[in-house]
């Protein structure tokens, strides 16, 4: 059957745009308002050393797919320096290698990256490997043994034990053990490497990250956090090393879960590291397309964002015509209000965008209504169509001409705007007000008038809401879903509302009236 | 109260066609675009009935070419009563009906006088197409001006009656009779202010008319009652409703006839795309009938014959 065919096409077209629709939102990240921004971030790490004579070496370790972050971009200025990003073998990690051969005077290097906070970070789910448990001596044995027996007491788990652990590290009044224990291992990296060790005579493994926390302020830097693996949830757990705290902070940046130290330089001279971050609110637009960038997606090469600015403002309103004409056939065969011509009053309504509604329905009717005037007139001269048609397009030219004179010497602006009114339209609809007048009268033609103004002003409301024109040009697959629902409408054979009123005598009990 | 559901439920069980319905399930299905020129053009309509042995009005002239406006006064001196028509015109626009004339002048059927330069601008107008549908180039037709029968002489104003007679697939299912007024100049156009009188399909006797969207029992012009005439020559009406099914080739079609007081029925126009309003006329919904020609189309029984299918229309399409 011919209506079952449709029916697929339309469905099929419909789950299309959807399907494209959803990719791109969910997937690439596209923004569904116009006033959505993403948190974009400049991270930059500096190296400053005095070489050695003769060849340097720096390795840095640097971020690889943090997780709930994306690098848009990176950048690497090290000048006079052979550079080498390197994996690590077990693809956790990334390393920079600067070399030189010869350096004199203190040197600088720099890590730049650009970076995207693009969800919430996702469970790591790296295997385990147990570290070697440390090699100790009495009385740091027995130490050991019963700092790690009383944890035990106090927890339930492998994230429990450790947060517990650490809260020992650290706390105001360390005990005997604790004390013993930490002698020469001062400093947070130490303390979390230790701790490590020692998790590990229970079985647990551990490991030591390096995150760098986003923050408002200028300077950041590098801690280390301590990550447990539980078995049960078969995932890495986070704890803050100085407070034992369980869970990955919100704003926690991964810069490295390599294990090693993150800046290494051969012959380990005196070296400053630090790290400077600035946030910076981007549409998030563009920041969804830099992102495609660089995953090299044909997505975006082929999409409206990557035409002339020109042409996307075009495009920003012809991708709003298709909706002020679905508007228009609901309006047409479900409401039933009659306009004059089909797309006229959608034409109407684009050329509001540039005046508004209340200036632009006065200065249509202005022109219109002149026109008219004239058109009357010319009634009386007997001329033929074309001609009557020409002379009345010249009027309507004329008569905008001169709106815009006398608006531009009342100092109104948006008299000026009248100029992008659609002259072809205006002569058109002025000749069919005309005839209509004259063949069906008066009223008829001014209940058609109207509704085509009351249907331009409705298209144009709809047509200049911002997140719709916003949602049309990012999502142009939507069009997909619209003509979906044409093909159905295509085939409503239902009654229109204004045919119950126009039938309502049908409708009454035979008999009466 | 006036609740859209409940309006829209007993139209429904009325059986209502709308637009969009007659649009989408009759004449989208049933009436090919191919053979729309031989109804939008009223030219090639005439030639087809005369073919047919349909009967039709006399045709005196063609204009083509804007000068053979200028020609047209001496052409028509035998003739003092003629009807202008654009070949292509829609819903009666363009339509002048002269009833004599006075030296340069001419005498409009509503007694108004228009001047001859008056009367060649219309004619131009319609030339250039300003009543064509989509605005093209159209010619005109000058033909016979229907004297009309005697009965309805009661109950139109001026102008000419028509009956206007809807076939389906060669069946004919509803009928009205459309009774100009003053409102509506002469003209036999329902949306210009003519009275649409539904007509029983057996018996050919009125049964209910509308003015507008209102019904009405008497004539407003004439105060006549509009209700309870039996249309003359009935059956030869239906026939030529009927055959014109195999002469346009429209399964949909509104057939427009006159009846002539001394020749008889004569088809005007054929519709491709009649207006719903007769089923205001008829006080009755067109679907209940069309499902009954659907339904002998299901089962192979159509007829080729018209006379099986007058017959069938008689003893299923009684005006209730």
């Amino acid at each position: 059957m011919k209506k079952t065919h449709l029916y697929v096409l339309a469905v099929l077209l419909i789950a299309a745009g959807l399907a494209a629709f959803f990719y791109k939102w969910k997937v690439l990240k596209f923004p569904l308002t116009p006033v959505e921004q993403a948190e974009v971030w400049e991270v930059q790490a500096r190296v400053e050393f005095q070489p050695r004579n003769g060849a340097n070496r720096v390795v840095l370790q640097i971020p690889l797919d943090p997780p709930g972050y994306s690098i848009l971009d990176e950048n690497f200025m090290a000048r006079g320096y052979g550079m080498n990003t390197e994996r690590s073998r077990d693809g956790r990690s990334r390393e920079v290698q600067w070399t030189i051969r010869r350096a004199r005077g203190t040197q600088a290097l720099y890590y730049r990256a650009t970076i995207y906070r693009d969800g919430v970070p996702a469970a790591d789910t790296d295997r385990p490997q147990l570290q070697s448990p440390p090699e100790l001596e009495e009385p740091f044995t027995s130490a050991a043994q019963s700092l790690l027996e009383r944890v035990r007491e106090h927890s339930v788990d492998s994230a429990s034990f450790a947060a517990e652990l650490l809260r020992e590290f650290s706390s105001s009044t360390p005990s005997q053990e604790v004390t013993l224990l930490l002698q020469g291992r001062n400093g947070d990296h130490e303390r979390a490497r230790f701790a490590t060790e020692l998790l590990a005579i229970r079985n647990i493994a551990a490991r030591v990250i390096q995150g760098l926390r986003l923050e408002e302020t200028a300077a950041g830097e590098l801690r280390p956090y301590l990550q447990v693996y539980d078995t049960d949830a078969n995932e890495w757990r986070t704890l803050d090393v100085r407070t034992g705290s369980i869970g990955w902070p919100s704003d926690l940046f991964l810069w490295s879960k390599s294990g090693k130290p993150v800046l290494e330089i051969d012959g380990s001279p005196r070296a400053r590291f630090d790290i400077r971050m600035q946030r910076s609110l981007v549409d998030s637009l563009k920041a969804a397309v830099d992102r495609l960038e660089v995953r090299d997606e044909n997505l975006v090469a082929y999409s409206l964002l990557n035409l002339p600015l020109q042409t996307q403002d075009v495009y920003r309103i012809l991708l709003m015509v298709p909706v002020g004409a679905f508007i228009m056939l609901i309006l047409r065969n479900i409401v039933g209000i009659k306009t004059f011509g089909t797309f006229m009053p959608v034409l109407i309504a684009i050329s509001f965008k540039w005046t508004s509604l209340l200036a632009g329905l006065t200065l249509f009717s202005l022109v219109v209504g002149l026109g008219l005037l004239v058109r009357f007139y010319m009634e009386r001269l007997k001329l033929l169509l074309v001609p009557r048609l020409t002379a009345v397009l010249i009027v309507v030219v004329l008569i905008m001409a001169l709106v815009s004179v006398v608006s531009n010497r009342l100092g109104l602006e948006v008299g000026l705007s009248i100029a992008l009114f659609p002259m072809i339209i205006m002569t058109m609809t002025i000749e069919r007000v005309s005839v209509a007048w004259d063949e069906r009268g008066a009223g008829y033609a001014m209940k058609m008038a109207a509704g085509s103004l009351m249907i331009a002003s409705l298209a144009y409301l709809v047509m200049s809401w911002p997140p719709l024109e916003h949602l049309m040009f990012v999502y142009p697959e939507v069009l997909l879903i619209l003509l979906g629902f044409t093909l159905i409408l295509g085939r409503y054979s239902g009654y229109r509302l204004t045919e119950l009123s126009r039938f309502r005598a049908l409708a009454r009990p035979p008999g009466e009236g | 109260m006036f609740n859209p559901f409940t309006v829209a439920k007993r139209l429904r069980e009325v059986g209502l066609v709308g637009l969009n319905s007659r649009n989408a399930d009759y004449v989208l299905l049933h009436n090919q675009r191919k053979y729309y020129p031989r109804v939008d053009d009223k030219l090639l309509t005439k030639e087809l009935a005369l073919a047919a042995g349909l009967p039709v009005p006399d045709l005196y002239a063609v204009v083509r070419e804007e000068h053979q406006i200028a020609s047209l006064h001496e052409k028509l001196a035998p003739y003092p009563n003629f009807v202008v028509k654009p070949a292509h015109g829609s819903g009666g626009d363009g339509i002048l009906v002269i009833h004599g004339r006075r030296g340069e002048r001419y005498r409009r059927a509503s007694g108004s006088f228009m001047t001859r330069e008056e009367f060649q601008h219309h004619l131009s107008n319609g030339l250039s197409g300003l009543y064509s549908l989509g605005g093209q180039p159209d010619h005109l037709l000058v033909e016979y001006c229907v004297e009309f029968d005697p009965l309805f002489e009661r109950v139109s104003y001026k102008g000419v009656p028509d009956i206007r007679i809807i076939t389906f697939l060669g069946y004919p299912v509803m009928a009205m009779i459309r009774l100009p007024t003053r409102m509506s100049d002469g003209k036999a156009n329902l949306h210009q202010g003519a009275i649409g009188v539904g007509i029983d399909i057996p018996s050919g006797i009125t049964k209910r008319g509308v003015w507008g969207n209102e019904p009405v029992r008497e004539h407003p012009d004439t105060e006549h009652s509009i209700v309870g005439l039996a249309i003359p020559r009935w059956p030869e009406l239906l026939m030529i409703a009927a055959r014109s099914y195999e002469l346009s080739g429209l399964g949909y079609v509104g057939v427009d006839i006159v009846l002539d007081k001394n020749r008889g029925p004569m088809v005007l126009e054929l519709n491709a795309r009649p207006g719903l309003a007769i089923q205001i006329a008829n006080g009755n919904g067109l679907r209940h009938r069309l499902d009954k020609i659907e339904a002998l189309k299901k089962t192979g029984k159509l007829s080729a014959d018209p006379a099986e299918r007058i017959a069938f229309a008689q003893a299923n399409f009684a005006t209730t």
